[in-house]
């Protein structure tokens, strides 16, 4: 039974001080789905995502990938079970180059840990993966550039190169339009559909248009709370969201 | 790649022809001492240039390497250790390895700020230790050892200062290449990725406080074999190899000659030597000149001097630095003036201070003066100001012919 969920929250809760931010959120992601996490702003969408991902410890609650707890394991502990995420804000290695940006993304799951007896230019299949995602982000181009000095658009690329880059199967994207026009805005969507592709994918995003667009499932966020989750039919139609959430935004 | 195997072999290449060319004693335990600071400079930009880690204890590896080498070379005279003397140096790289370890352990569980201090206050752990445990550092006068000891391998005692020359020589080019190939490795790749965000390297599966524990083991074991030269070719070891001393003047060695390029640090530790041996002998104010240099070089090049190479790099390649030579020229006139001027005042103040018991009269560059006239005073200060002034008015000059170069760099990468 469990074993068809990638991510399965269980009561979790999150307290900065006495204020509790995340209020006992259950969540079920099916292996294989694309799930949206949409909300108003402040309702706690990157501090779930901070939760799940071990950047931030639970205050209760357990979190399992895959019907394994991770819920106190270390941020790369977690990485390397598989599940890897982006950030809303940028966040790549600004003084590396694009290429060496994806490959560092790589060497893990390709088993090379802290080596130092290997040289990193002779690692033909760290070399082939790492074009295979240059190729798929569309930055082979702008191979040589230091990362700092992309373009925004494509930063946001390169940060969606890096968090598929390790081959995770679970895949967490914080907003990943956030910011962009709109011609590129449909890049990055297909641009996520072909790297979720028969993977799990979790994301935040605000755009509506992205969400209805590219979610098989969506769970509506409010004040630490899932208050819907469902198909985005249902979600459409459901009255508490609507007050809640779409009758204030989907308009504006 | 060619380029890059080229620049290793010109530099052994200089390395075996520098004592054929220069043959004095004077300038042969000069390149042992940059020998010896290659290493030393190179493995603490691992920690500084390659993985962003401050450290401000950097000489205990250094030192604990050399008191652990001057040790074994007693050993070795005394007959109880079989070891040839030109390993000696693998014993201080086991040692800084072994204290890389223990002590890297506590200091890489942070970086940034509290790596620092942490890297501090361990420096003066081990400083306070070398005064107590007289035994093994030997209190005031350090521990002295003779490296001329066991049995000769093909000829070779360590007699001579040539052959420690060799000896170091071999050292410097196997550890800085040693090091350089660390840098092409998957941890020194990360190394680089933990400096530049820490966070992210967690979220691509690594343990950024591993990263730099092995980074920081490993640059202590290189310090180390320099420390094992050093006890090799001074045959001392005192207290001042592990305090706060040398690990600053390791921090300045690798930041002049600039922690963005894996050479700068070889730059810094030529020049420093350099100006630490050279100046020292000319004038009692080469302290004073050194910290100005220092001061200037964070102000004007933060970069160190490998940044200024790598700035000029591309007008170079493209022969456009013909066009900065006129400003430059200019630049260099005014410098000089005032620098005349800078020299002037210093030397007379320390005349005044700190030889007064041999009268005022002194002499600069040969032309000889009364400190106690004005007339010296007022010449320096109006060389020293109307540098300064030249110096800022030829500024703009400058600038006007790096905005020329800059564009048409910038329309030849167009076409």
């Amino acid at each position: 039974m469990s074993t068809d969920l990638a991510l399965s929250l269980n009561e979790v809760r999150k307290k900065f001080g006495q204020t509790a931010i995340i209020n006992g959120v259950n969540l079920d992601i099916r292996k294989g789905e694309r799930h949206a996490v949409i909300g108003p702003n402040g309702a706690g969408k990157s501090t779930l995502f901070n939760l799940i991902s071990g950047r931030f410890p639970v205050s209760s609650g357990s979190i399992k990938l895959h019907g394994e707890e991770i819920t106190q394991l270390p941020t790369y502990h977690i990485n390397r079970r598989g599940l890897s995420r982006s950030f809303q804000v940028t966040n790549i290695f600004a003084k590396l180059s694009v290429y060496e940006n994806i490959r560092c993304a790589v060497l893990w799951s390709q088993g090379y840990k802290y080596s130092f007896w290997h040289r990193v230019s002779k690692l033909k299949e760290v070399h082939a993966r790492s074009e295979e995602i240059l190729d798929s982000i569309n930055l082979d181009h702008r191979r040589d550039t230091l990362a700092g000095l992309l373009s925004y658009a494509e930063q946001r690329a390169l940060e969606i190169g890096v968090t598929i880059a390790g081959g995770a199967n679970v895949i967490l994207l914080d907003e990943p339009t956030a910011g962009m026009s709109h011609s590129e805005t449909d890049l990055a969507v297909a641009l996520i559909r072909k790297v979720s592709e028969g993977k799990t994918l979790v994301m935040v995003e605000h755009d509506m248009g992205v969400v209805f667009n590219l979610a098989d499932r969506i769970s509506v966020l409010v004040y630490g709370e899932v208050i819907a989750t469902g198909k985005p039919e249902e979600i459409r139609a459901n009255p508490r969201v609507q007050e809640a959430y779409l009758g204030t935004t989907a308009h504006a | 790649m060619n380029k890059r195997w080229l620049a290793w072999l010109v530099a052994t290449v200089v390395a075996i022809i520098l004592p054929l060319v220069f043959k004095q004693s004077f300038a042969l335990s000069l390149f042992c001492q940059m020998g010896i600071n290659i290493i030393f400079a190179l493995s603490y930009n691992m920690l500084l240039g390659q993985t962003g880690l401050l450290s401000f204890g950097h000489a205990v590896y250094f030192g604990l390497g050399a008191f652990f080498s001057i040790h074994a070379l007693n050993m070795i005279s005394a007959g109880t250790l079989g070891l040839p003397v030109s390993l000696l140096p693998l014993i201080g790289g086991l040692t800084g390895l072994a204290f890389g370890v223990l002590f890297g352990y506590v200091s890489t569980k942070r970086s940034g700020t509290p790596f620092s201090m942490i890297s501090l206050g361990i420096g003066e752990l081990v400083a306070a230790c070398s005064l107590m445990f007289t035994a093994f550092f030997g209190g005031e006068q350090g521990i002295s050892g003779n490296r001329v000891a066991g049995a000769k391998t093909l000829g070779i005692s360590f007699g001579p200062q040539i052959e420690v020359y060799y000896l170091i020589a071999i050292w410097a080019i196997l550890c800085a290449a040693l090091m350089y190939a660390l840098t092409k490795t998957p941890l020194g790749r990360m190394a680089n990725a933990v400096r530049d965000n820490a966070e992210r390297a967690q979220f691509v599966g690594y343990n950024p406080q591993f990263v730099r524990y092995f980074i920081l083991i490993l640059a202590s074991g290189f310090a180390g074999v320099a420390g094992g030269l050093s006890a090799i070719n001074y045959e001392i070891v005192t207290v001042e190899n592990v305090n706060t001393t040398t690990s600053g003047s390791v921090l300045l060695m690798t930041f002049i000659g600039g922690v963005g390029s894996f050479y700068g640090p070889i730059i810094g530790a030529i020049l420093v030597t350099f100006l630490q041996v050279a100046l020292s002998g000319y004038t009692k104010a080469w302290l004073l000149y050194f910290g100005l240099f220092f001061l200037i070089m964070v102000m004007y090049a933060p970069g160190g001097l490998a940044s200024l190479i790598e700035l000029h790099r591309p007008a170079w390649k493209a022969s456009l630095t013909r066009k900065l030579a006129p400003s430059y020229a200019l630049a260099a006139i005014a410098g000089l003036i005032a620098l005349a001027g800078l020299i002037g005042l210093v030397e007379i103040i320390y005349n005044i201070k700190t030889a007064a018991g041999s009268g005022s009269e002194m002499s600069l560059l040969g032309i000889k003066f009364d400190a106690a006239n004005t007339m010296p005073w007022v010449t320096c200060s109006v060389l020293l100001i109307g540098g300064l002034l030249l110096l800022r008015a030829v500024a703009p000059r400058v600038r006007s012919s790096w905005d020329h170069i800059t564009l048409a760099l910038r329309t030849k990468g167009a076409t």
